[in-house]
């Protein structure tokens, strides 16, 4: 079987997967009696043509970034972390701890750069327990993982309504970290520098989701580390036998990949909220697996499909005010359709592209 | 004595209706695992089933169309399911992560542009609903001391769906281990290349597996919307429930009884959850009393004391883990889990 070329597997599979996603919902819309192009034309203007649509929008691709770009690192191990959700309620509560306890001792900028620290190291600690699991106890990752989810969730609701409870009663949310305890907000930032900036909730975060991307990027494809994790993923036994310590290494691809979910609590947690309210990863982990699907698990290719995302979350939000038989809750369903077609049913159209092109081959 | 006779018996009797909807989904799940294919996709059958029941019986005006709507919906989901794992030998659990997106995601969809209420479906007549069935007797047994009050509140009184239940436990059983069927089921789970070299069709055999475990959802499904307590669909009603089951299919190591037991483990605990709210002691009551509050509310104030209900929800997960993780106990799933079936040629 003649292998297919390098564009037609990075460029044109994902793009008819997301071809036939958009085209299933599209059908949705029209059975439930709208018109679709209208509906995407309105998602598209909400996304990036509105004064600080944009904002909005690079401000939901940040968390796809970073929890893309947790599932990622696992998946190259073959590990398959489906506990982003949970990890970055850890990140969050990571956070809170950091900024409830120092921020009246400390200045505010030393304040974030601990809690940074914080929302990673509790994110690392919620996946390596899974990790820690499989590796030494024999049990099933996206099992755990899952378990974990709902676990962390339980620890939300009892860390807010105790520990970590603010003033407002009867309200499951902390209370207000200092003011300088936070990550700048991108407009403030850029109209500083002299530049028109409409206000929206893209903050700092996103420099460090950049930042992210390129430390993944250089890990997985320029260290040894990242050599020794790669070939894990293609032949665990083949790894074990060329002296690559497979238990220690699933533990810290789970770690690494579980303190980049942590951080998906920084964007909205240090830079929009500013206290620890219920609830706030709203999904986000789960959809880093449609954007590392997407993204073919490289840093480039999640940036672009996290792009996707953030549009169309910020254009889904347009939807509820322009349609009546519409809403947000499109996008999940474009969202489940993108993680059936790049994900479930991804040999689909495989072997009849690499029978297209052996046949040009031949011809040729 | 007799009041806390009746009292068992109502914690028992709320024990078996939180179970029910877990019952169900945990067997569905234990058909499609033992034939080989994950499936935790349980949580978006259940919740599509929910909704299509809900939505049917209301336009139909009969909950018996309504059940029927949710077996199909459910099982076109499992048939996707089916599609992408078996046909296609796609990865399994991104097909059901897959398909619980995009149930919750139709669910709300549709909801809205059929009724304009926010995800919710209108409220349900009693006549559209499974209403309770009052077994034959219970106004003469009624009276008997002991036996009387167990037939009225926890034995007669449930609707429909719970007594099916029950009883796709013991058809569960049946089908797997007292028929040529299960027995290829249980033999694809484990070695597909053994079933296919004697001829039997691997795929046919999965497809069954997984066309059941969707019938059983959308049944449970029916049950959550349309049954009980249950009148009409809510946005995300599933709650999780399809994961609860799930760790109860592990809990009970992939055998109808022993899920069975799980499933009313996970029952019992959500039931007596809010019973123990008030059960307590006082925090002032001595240095370990005041040391738990501390630990689990924080403050001692007031000297009124709860138990930490909040860490009830999380039991069945945690329990889940520590049993995976072997520290009691050991979970076996089936060997060929998750890996499609690639026929040589």
């Amino acid at each position: 079987m003649t292998p297919l070329p390098r564009w037609v597997e990075v460029g044109v599979i994902p793009l008819i997967n997301l071809t036939l996603a958009l085209l299933v919902a599209g059908l949705v819309i029209a059975t439930v009696g709208e018109d679709p192009i209208r509906a995407l034309n309105v998602m598209i203007q909400g996304a990036f043509v509105y004064p600080g649509s944009l904002g909005y929008t690079l401000y939901y691709t940040t968390n796809f970034v970073f929890t893309g770009l947790a599932v990622a690192v696992a998946f190259h191990a073959m590990l398959f972390n489906i506990g982003g959700e949970g990890q970055a309620m850890l990140g969050g509560i990571g956070i809170t701890i950091v900024c409830l306890a120092l921020d009246p001792f400390m200045p505010g900028f030393l304040v974030a750069l601990v809690a940074i620290c914080g929302a990673a190291a509790m994110g690392a600690a919620w996946a390596f327990i899974p990790g820690w699991l499989q590796a030494y106890r024999g049990s099933h990752i996206v099992i755990t993982t899952i378990m974990f989810n709902f676990i962390a969730s339980g620890l939300m609701v009892w860390l807010l309504g105790g520990w970590l409870k603010g003033d407002v009663t009867g309200s499951p949310q902390s209370r207000f970290f200092a003011e300088e305890a936070s990550l700048p907000a991108m407009h403030d930032i850029l109209n500083g520098l002299g530049i028109d900036a409409a206000r929206s909730p893209l903050n700092l975060s996103i420099v460090i989701a950049v930042l992210c991307c390129v430390g993944v990027w250089v890990l997985i494809w320029r260290t040894k580390f990242g050599y020794a994790l790669r070939a894990m993923g293609h032949s665990e036994p083949a790894a074990e036998y060329a002296g690559i310590p497979v238990r220690r290494m699933i533990v810290i691809a789970m770690a690494i990949s579980g303190a980049l979910a942590g951080c998906m609590a920084l964007n909205e947690i240090l830079g929009v909220q500013h206290k620890l309210v219920l609830n706030f990863s709203a999904g986000y982990g789960f959809t880093g697996i449609a954007v590392a699907l997407m993204g073919r698990n490289h840093p480039v290719g999640i940036v672009m499909a996290s792009l996707l995302f953030g549009a169309l979350y910020q254009g889904g939000a347009e939807l509820d005010f322009e349609f009546k038989s519409i809403t947000r809750e499109m996008v999940l369903v474009i969202q489940g359709l993108i993680i059936l077609f790049s994900g479930a049913l991804a040999y689909m159209f495989t072997p009849w592209l690499v029978r297209a092109f052996a046949q040009r081959a031949s011809n040729a | 004595m007799l009041e806390t006779w009746i009292d068992v018996l109502r914690i028992l009797d709320g024990t078996l209706r939180v179970a029910t909807p877990l019952i169900l989904c945990a067997m569905a799940g234990l058909l499609s695992e033992r034939s080989g294919v994950i499936d935790i996709g349980l949580e978006g059958k259940l919740l599509a089933g929910a909704f299509a029941a809900a939505t049917v019986a209301h336009l139909a005006g009969s909950e018996w169309v309504g059940l029927g709507a949710a077996i199909i919906v459910s099982v076109s989901f499992a048939l996707v399911h089916g599609f992408a794992c078996i046909t296609h030998r796609g990865e399994q659990i991104i097909s059901g992560v897959a398909i619980n997106i995009l149930a919750a995601g139709l669910t709300v969809v549709i909801g809205i542009a059929l009724f304009r209420k926010g995800g919710q479906t209108p409220l349900l007549e009693d006549s559209e609903r499974f209403g309770a069935i009052t077994f034959l007797g219970t106004e003469t047994l009624g009276d008997v001391p002991i036996i009387g009050p167990l037939y009225v509140e926890l034995i007669s009184g449930h609707n429909l769906l719970v007594y099916a239940a029950l009883a796709t436990v013991v058809l569960v059983w049946w089908l797997l281990y007292r028929t040529t069927f299960g027995l290829r089921l249980r033999a694809v789970g484990e070695a597909p290349a053994a079933v296919d070299t004697a001829g039997i069709s691997v795929t046919w055999l999965r497809y069954r597996a997984v066309i059941m475990a969707g019938v059983l959802c959308g049944i449970a499904g029916a049950y959550l919307s349309t049954a009980g307590f249950g009148a009409g669909f809510e946005r995300d009603m599933s709650a999780g429930k399809g994961f609860i089951a799930l760790a109860a299919m592990i809990l009970g190591n992939w055998r109808p009884g022993t899920t069975l037991l799980a499933c009313l483990l996970f029952g019992f605990l959500e039931t007596i959850s809010p019973r123990l709210q008030g059960v307590g002691f006082d925090c002032t009551d001595g240095a370990l009393a005041e040391l738990w509050y501390r630990v689990f509310f924080l403050d001692c104030g007031g000297g009124a004391v709860g138990f930490p209900t909040a860490i009830i929800p999380m039991l069945p997960y945690i329990l889940t883990v520590i049993l995976l993780a072997g520290f009691f106990g050991r979970a076996v799933p089936p060997k060929a889990l998750g890996t499609p079936y690639v026929k040589e040629h």
